[in-house]
């Protein structure tokens, strides 16, 4: 496999890993792993580096709503300038062109849902192109990113085994 | 209290069995707190969702009976066209496929099925810890052939005859190996195969960890010219599908062979567990990509691991395959055991000696990376200090003997450190 490829897999799945851990697992030269990854952040295929956090352990109040939105797609920018336009406020969260019923689904987060009922009536309904808006209020979280929140599943190995 | 009393009336053969060398460091490692195993022979994925719910499927129809002796039919056709298309070798599912209850229970009963009083099976070591148990309980000699690091734990066809007598009837390989990680490139297989076909010896080939080969192919015995009939193949579903309390593993071969192991299985064990049966068909059919997935994330540990003892001066040769690394630990000083025991006491690793897989595995230890990044850089922090204290520079003697009242011997941790935690 591609070695950049080796190495952004790594990294998606831990980006704690540190350069010289990436070089020893890809077999290259960690001046070369740092290299790579400089380059990776600088043309933007990097684009952060996050953590997962179950945020019900701490008991942060949040909503996170499902919004589809119909639009009218604009003469030769497609959906791209109004979707550009909807993921630029810091309330979305995700933003996606779909197939289907409706065009745009827009995730949202809120502190209340009073915070992201006044979101979509004050901020994505009333923009031009936008025709229409159904929200969904996300009731419970059980897996985000491929990851199940809980627990998590213990490690019931014998400690010594041939 | 009638402890000893009996012991008479046992099969001399099973009194004469030594306990698994593993077993003392099962126990040390179970009762100390914060360990790091890195002596687990399992890997440390759960087994994938699909294939729990398979069972659980199966379970909710009502799969909870007996299957045939052989196996679900089902299984024994996607077993042969699983591994028609992977090595290219074609077994009729009707009576050269024989479905058992792990890789173990196919072993023992390869052995039972060809070995008679007093002949010698060839076993090179080091090796997993039953081959020369289940030789002697099947009235075998189990006749070691030793393996060295300066071959990369490679068997030479030389050593094979050297250990040739009259008597000899079979080998029993296993590559990769358990406990090295070493596998056999084609042309000394190849050569280890003209010696089988010369001196006419029945091969079996434990390649449990066939998958879990990371450069290049592997290469199968059966497969090599004229082995297909004179080898019996087994292969299992613990290491790549990760499914070791599943017990579910398989032998191929010609069907004198496997009709002799279907005799003895369905008298003893009748058959393996239907639920798991099913679980195994989903994973053939199934579970390809998600194996893969797991064999790349061992490939990446493998060299991280691999470095690490090169890099704390614990020589370690690169394993072709498996998950387990066996780096020489002779510049402690210490055996294989003494070195694992104050591992233990002293920074709370667990790892396996290397003479508990024969003779020749004295002077290295068998680490796993069948565990987490997290935990494999912990261990190997605790290990580099470990070695630090214990490498034997030009000044120093023996090590300091283990007292077993003390964690480490005097005036082995820097100030502010503390062994126990």
């Amino acid at each position: 496999m591609d070695k950049t490829i080796e190495i952004l897999e790594l990294l998606a799945g831990n980006c704690r890993l540190e350069a010289a851990q990436i070089a020893a697992m890809v077999d290259l030269p960690a001046a070369e792993v740092r290299r790579i990854i400089a380059d990776l952040e600088a043309n933007h295929t990097i684009l952060s580096y996050r953590t997962m956090v179950n945020w019900d352990r701490v008991g942060k109040e949040r909503v996170v709503a499902l919004i589809e939105a119909r639009v009218t797609p604009q003469r030769d920018v497609g959906f791209e300038a109004i979707a550009k336009r909807v993921g630029r406020h810091q309330e979305v969260k995700n933003l996606y062109l779909m197939s289907g019923a409706y065009d745009l689904a827009v995730f949202v987060e809120g502190r209340t849902m009073k915070d992201v009922a006044n979101f979509v009536a004050t901020k994505l309904a009333p923009l031009d192109g936008v025709t229409g808006t159904t929200t969904h209020f996300v009731l419970q979280t059980f897996k985000e990113e491929g990851v199940l929140l809980g627990d998590g599943e213990d490690d019931r190995r014998l400690v010594v085994s041939p | 209290m009638t402890d000893g009393v009996w012991a008479g009336k046992l099969n001399p053969t099973v009194r004469r069995l030594k306990p698994s060398g593993i077993r003392r460091f099962f126990d040390l490692a179970a009762e100390t707190k914060g360990i790091i195993s890195l002596g687990v022979g399992e890997p440390d994925f759960v087994t994938p969702w699909h294939v729990r719910e398979a069972c659980m499927f199966a379970l909710e129809q009502g799969y909870t009976t007996y299957t045939a002796n052989s196996g679900m039919p089902a299984l024994r056709r996607e077993i042969a066209r699983y591994t028609a298309g992977c090595l290219g070798l074609n077994y009729r599912p009707e009576n050269e496929v024989l479905v058992t209850v792990g890789v173990s229970e196919a072993l023992d009963l390869a052995l039972r099925a060809v070995v008679a009083p007093g002949d010698e099976v060839l076993v090179p070591e080091p090796c997993y810890v039953s081959y020369q148990p289940c030789t002697e309980l099947a009235g075998g000699v189990p006749v070691p052939v030793p393996s060295a690091v300066e071959r990369g734990f490679r068997i030479r066809a030389l050593d094979l005859e050297r250990a040739l007598t009259p008597r000899t009837k079979a080998l029993l390989l296993c590559f990769p190996n358990n406990p090295t990680g070493a596998v056999m490139p084609r042309p000394e297989l190849e050569a280890v195969a003209e010696l089988c076909a010369a001196r006419d010896l029945v091969v079996i080939a434990d390649e449990i960890y066939a998958q879990l080969t990371y450069d290049g192919e592997h290469v199968c015995f059966a497969g090599l010219p004229g082995m297909r009939d004179r080898t019996i193949l087994l292969q299992g579903f613990s290491k790549a599908f990760a499914m070791t309390g599943w017990r579910v593993g398989y032998a191929l071969g010609n069907s004198d062979f496997i009709g002799a192991m279907a005799k003895i299985h369905q008298y003893t064990m009748l058959c393996a567990p239907v639920m798991s049966q099913m679980a195994a068909l989903e994973a053939l059919r199934h579970g390809q990509d998600e194996m893969r997935r797991m064999v790349r994330e061992f490939s990446y540990r493998r060299r991280l691991v691999v470095k690490a003892f090169n890099d704390m001066g614990l020589p370690c040769f690169n394993p072709g395959g498996a998950f387990y690394a066996f780096p020489d630990i002779r510049c402690t000083g210490l055996s294989s055991e003494e070195f694992t025991e104050r591992l233990i006491r002293e920074e709370q690793v667990a790892v396996v000696p290397g003479n508990a897989f024969g003779d020749c595995g004295e002077g290295f230890i068998r680490c796993s990376y069948a565990a987490s990044v997290e935990n494999l850089t912990e261990a190997f922090k605790r290990m580099h200090r470990f070695v630090s204290r214990y490498r034997i520079s030009s000044s120093a003697g023996r090590p300091v003997p283990l007292d077993p009242l003390r964690r480490v011997p005097p005036g082995a941790l820097a100030d502010g450190e503390t062994a126990a935690r």
